[in-house]
């Protein structure tokens, strides 16, 4: 567990430190959702209406960005063969680096979204409704995502191939993340809170046995 | 000892013995002073490894990094001062790494090594970077290790001033 915890606090580490994932992601995110008003007018109305899927995609690619190192950065500079002769198993190194990822990138962005949803002027109601969606719905970007980039670590340039095979199975979650916020700003439930909680429920707890999988793959190369 | 030219397939060799590359045919067992590798499962407590790569993280200070993988590695983490030290790094012990010579990074790959404490280690080219001082180190460092009942597989084009029996891979 010594070993989990010593990895989980490494990359929370890297991430962190200056030219770290953690601030590329808030300040791509906030870069997007301030544009955006920029480009298509400042009609209270048009923004409040758009708002969910405007923060849930820049979301969605702000995670990307930082996701296309996860563990190539390891695997270029050899700490991943490091990593499979340890006594930590590669789920466990796989699930640490989940771990990690959300904790830098997710959490930070879930905190981030209710300041700029009111740059969008999106309606009290929603805020509620747009917490609960990030927070349940950001671990699975974490968690497909590492599959996809254990998927490509040995690929020169792997984070080009990262969005067409990361963003196809994430519509899911975009999906029923923004529905769930847009259908609360009129004060109702869609259930689409509980498709997210599944979809995150499944993929969490199996992907890092399968970027472990993955890993092994590129690793025997 | 495993010599051959560029593309012999030293480093293939090391990693297969380490579990990174499945055989393609037939198994592979390590028995020598104390250690007998059976289970692909043991190698993860028994290997030492050193490879091209030095691991070594811009980011992070010296330090910092043989904190982490004593941790990661299940050891005390108490003697990361001392195997700086030995490795002649204690001055850049909290500098970021980024700021570390191609040898001075070899040399903190090499206190991790020690710091690690497997009994079978596999150093793929250890001289490579390494100034006279730091070769005679690694020297030293290989006497002891063997002279505690350690085992060293070691691929290098350099001669190294060892007592070992020699693999040439045509």
């Amino acid at each position: 567990m010594s070993a989990f915890a010593a990895l989980l606090a490494r990359d929370i580490r890297l991430a962190a430190r200056a030219g770290g994932s953690a601030m590329l992601a808030l300040g791509f995110f906030a870069a997007v959702v301030t544009l955006l008003p920029l480009g298509i007018g400042s009609e209270a109305r048009l923004l409040a209406s758009i708002a969910a899927g405007v923060l849930w995609i820049a979301a969605v690619l702000a995670n990307l960005l930082t996701l296309d190192r996860l563990f190539q950065a390891d695997y270029e500079d050899g700490s991943l063969d490091l990593f499979a002769l340890s006594p930590l198993s590669l789920e466990g190194i796989a699930g640490a680096k989940i771990m990690a990822h959300w904790l830098t990138t997710g959490l930070p962005l879930t905190i981030l979204s209710p300041l700029l949803a009111v740059l969008l002027h999106l309606p009290a109601a929603a805020y509620p409704a747009l917490l609960v969606s990030l927070l349940t719905g950001t671990p699975a970007i974490s968690a497909i995502g590492a599959v996809a980039t254990a998927l490509t670590v040995t690929v020169r340039r792997g984070g080009l191939l990262l969005p067409l095979i990361v963003l196809p199975l994430l519509t899911p979650v975009v999906i029923f993340g923004a529905g769930t916020v847009l259908a609360s700003i009129d004060g109702l439930q869609n259930g689409g809170i509980w498709f997210l909680a599944a979809f995150a429920g499944v993929t969490l707890p199996l992907s890092p046995f399968v970027a472990a999988a993955a890993l092994r793959l590129n690793l025997s190369e | 000892m495993v010599e051959g030219p560029n593309g012999s397939g030293k480093t293939s060799l090391l990693r297969l013995v380490a579990g990174l590359l499945p055989a393609a045919s037939g198994t592979l067992w390590v028995s020598g002073g104390d250690i007998v590798i059976e289970e692909r499962e043991e190698r993860g407590k028994l290997i030492g490894w050193l490879g091209h790569h030095d691991a070594v993280k811009p980011q992070l200070t010296a330090a910092e990094l043989l904190r982490f993988f004593a941790r990661l590695q299940g050891t005390r983490a108490q003697s990361v001062t001392a195997a700086l030290e030995r490795v002649g790094l204690s001055c850049a012990a909290d500098l970021p790494c980024q700021y570390l010579s191609a040898g001075q990074k070899k040399r903190l790959a090499l206190a991790r090594l020690k710091l690690c404490g497997r009994p079978l280690w596999l150093l793929d080219e250890p001289l490579a970077a390494l100034d006279a001082d730091g070769k005679s180190l690694l020297l030293t460092m290989m006497r002891e290790h063997l002279a505690t009942g350690g085992l060293a597989l070691v691929a290098t084009h350099d001669p190294i001033d060892l007592e070992a029996a020699r693999l040439q891979l045509a």
